[in-house]
């Protein structure tokens, strides 16, 4: 997740010249990220809740957004029933997603902007007691 | 055209239906106010008498507090005072919090596994008045987490043995105060025995009665477990401006917020579309660690307590998870009210009487008071009982017996000479089921024209139904499950087997 100012900084993203030279030449990142999932959530990537991971920015964007992880977690870590998970190109409802402890809502859901060495938990409500 | 001549007549009767509705709830709000001001005239009573006639509060309960020389700038009771004195000892707790704690009320809905604990506690420390909501009967194999039932009341209302319990706990709680009735310029003093008020609701709670039980207290808990239920306390406690304290609990996991407190948000707010019933795991079919819902459930008392004491920051805004495995528990924020929320946002004009008219069964496509699944897939002929398998294995029919539950269920019980063939594994282990085939009819080729039979069984016969479907579909046209599984071999053929 970005502060707002560093949010503004990458609006002006296309135009080289203005990005810092170091990054100019970067096509794409990698990111070091902790995922986790819980409230049975876990059972849909074989049962492993805490799953380290690097994840690639796609092609020529220079952040990674939750919209971009989403479909990388689709795509590498779930294993069954897809639609436990992901209705549309969000997750289904009675999922809570928390980047660094804190619902995506506040954040801006999924153009939430992630940083390296973030944390992302996804977590199915329950209901039992 | 056809007119039904009672149309105004039935217009005029939902109108006074709906004014019955609206007067009752006022009515019980005025009732719940009656009763507070009763306590604290009571309570003012006892201190004034403390301070006149010291005779009429002794009662060898508790030290005998002198109250000639006892200054006393409060309004609790000497034994009050005793029984609760760690509680006054907390510098951040005190008399006040204690105070205020015992002229709230609180209301937990569901004595089950989250319920247990928080009604113990609740009935302990001195809320003025506990009600319990609970349809359901006390079982054994609840016990394990329902640590507020007793093995005297299985079969018997929840509700029941949990206020049993509850007043168990509380009933020690004599505070002889005194009543005042004015009377033509006399004073008459007279005494009545104040214990914790326990309210016992022995019924579901549903939209036509949620308003009148629910009005009448400060604090709601939710100790249910399914969605409907869930939206239907937190939407009531959202028209009657309720703090609603939130637990669940599954498997090793457990959550726990506060809802509707201080301009929070609400159940709503946070979920606005039900899940997928298929996400709405039940404690009856993936199992609880007893104290999983028990730490939870203890956590709900605490929120209550510091709602209703005033005394600290409540877990609004934020959300508990908890990892019994990892031992982790995790505070994380969640959003605020939420403007667009069809129930408190700022353009919801969602009333009582939208309440009272709300499906939430339909809602969330799941029932209020659930029941086992009785699913019904299959044509009669495909189907036999557990009487008619049990006179096929007297009569040595030659068959095979496979058991589609999944493998830690096999472990916990099942039938002789059954193999086990979990229904997720189920097409990939058809050939284990072919060679179990084949060697039924090697060995007792003798006495058999056709080919053995197959058979499947699961806990509740729903999953065996799917089983033959798949079965008959790969060619198995033999395969018939059989009806209500073990729990009908339990019940109509071996009584002693194992059920759970
Ligand atoms: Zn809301």
């Amino acid at each position: 997740m970005k502060s707002e100012s560093r949010d503004r900084e990458i609006e002006v993203e296309g135009c080289d010249a203005v990005l810092p030279s170091p990054f100019s030449k970067i096509r794409s990142l990698n990111m070091q990220l902790t995922l986790e999932f819980g409230g049975g959530l876990e059972l849909l990537c074989e049962s492993v809740k805490v799953h380290k991971v690097n994840v690639d920015t796609p092609n020529e964007a220079e952040k990674l957004t939750m919209k971009d992880l989403l479909s990388w977690v689709s795509t590498n870590l779930i294993k069954e029933r897809p639609e436990m998970f992901m209705k549309g190109d969000s997750v289904r409802p009675g999922v809570l997603v928390l980047v660094n402890d804190c619902d995506w809502e506040l954040s801006g859901q999924l153009d939430t902007t992630l940083e390296e060495k973030d944390v992302v938990v996804f977590i199915s409500t329950l209901h039992g007691g | 055209m056809v007119t039904n001549g009672g149309g105004s007549g039935d217009a005029d009767v939902s109108r006074i239906l709906s004014e019955i509705e609206t007067l009752k709830v006022a009515k019980s709000d005025i009732e719940r106010r009656i009763s507070l001001l009763e306590s604290q005239l009571c309570d003012t009573a006892t201190t004034a008498n403390i301070e006149g006639k010291s005779d009429a509060v002794s009662n060898g309960y508790c030290p005998l507090i002198s109250a000639v020389h006892s200054n006393i700038n409060h309004d609790l009771t000497p034994d009050s005072v005793y029984r609760y004195s760690r509680h006054l000892l907390l510098p951040s707790f005190g008399v006040q919090g204690q105070s205020n704690l015992l002229k709230s009320s609180i209301l937990v809905v569901g004595a089950g596994g989250l319920g247990s604990p928080a009604l113990l506690y609740l009935a302990a420390c001195g809320v003025g008045r506990l009600g319990i909501v609970d349809h359901d009967v006390v079982e054994l194999n609840n016990m394990h987490r329902q640590v507020v039932h007793t093995e005297a009341y299985i079969g018997q209302p929840k509700v029941k043995s949990a206020a049993a319990t509850c007043r168990s706990y509380s009933d020690g709680i004599f505070c002889f105060v005194v009543s005042v009735l004015r009377s033509s310029d006399k004073e008459v003093f007279s005494r009545i025995n104040s214990t914790i008020q326990i309210v016992e609701y022995q019924e579901a709670l549903r939209t036509s009665n949620a308003l009148e039980i629910l009005s009448q207290y400060d604090i709601v808990v939710d100790a249910t477990d399914n969605a409907p239920s869930r939206y239907m306390i937190s939407d009531c406690c959202v028209v009657l401006g309720k703090p609603l304290v939130s637990g669940a609990a599954l498997g090793l996991e457990g959550q726990l917020t506060v809802y509707n407190y201080n301009g929070g948000p609400c159940y709503r707010c946070l979920f606005p579309t039900p899940p997928p019933t298929t996400a709405c795991q039940r404690c009856s079919d993936s199992g609880v660690l007893g104290v999983v819902p028990g730490i939870i459930g203890c956590l709900q008392a605490l929120e209550a307590i510091k709602i209703a004491s005033a005394v600290g920051e409540p877990l609004s805004g934020r959300m508990l998870l908890f990892d019994a495995l990892s031992a982790r528990i995790r505070i994380v924020k969640i959003r605020g009210r939420s403007s667009q929320c069809e129930v408190c946002g700022e353009d919801s004009a969602f009333t009582q009487q939208q309440f009272r008219n709300f499906d939430y069964e339909k809602f969330t496509r799941a029932p209020l008071s659930p029941l086992p699944l009785k699913l019904n897939l299959l044509p009669a002929d495909s189907r036999i009982s557990s009487k008619e398998y049990k006179e096929k294995i007297d009569n040595g029919e030659s068959h095979v017996l496979v058991d589609v539950r999944p493998a830690h269920h096999f472990k916990i019980v099942s039938l002789p000479n059954s193999i086990n063939v979990p229904l997720a594994n189920l097409e990939a282990r058809l050939p284990e089921i072919s060679k179990a085939l084949k060697e039924e009819e090697e060995c007792k080729a003798d006495n058999s024209d056709s080919g053995a039979s197959l058979y499947v069984i699961c806990r509740r016969g729903n999953d065996s139904q799917r089983a033959v479907q798949c079965l008959q579909k790969m060619g198995f046209n033999s395969a018939r499950d059989i009806i209500g599984g073990l729990e009908s071999w339990a019940h109509d053929v071996e009584p002693n087997f194992p059920t759970y």
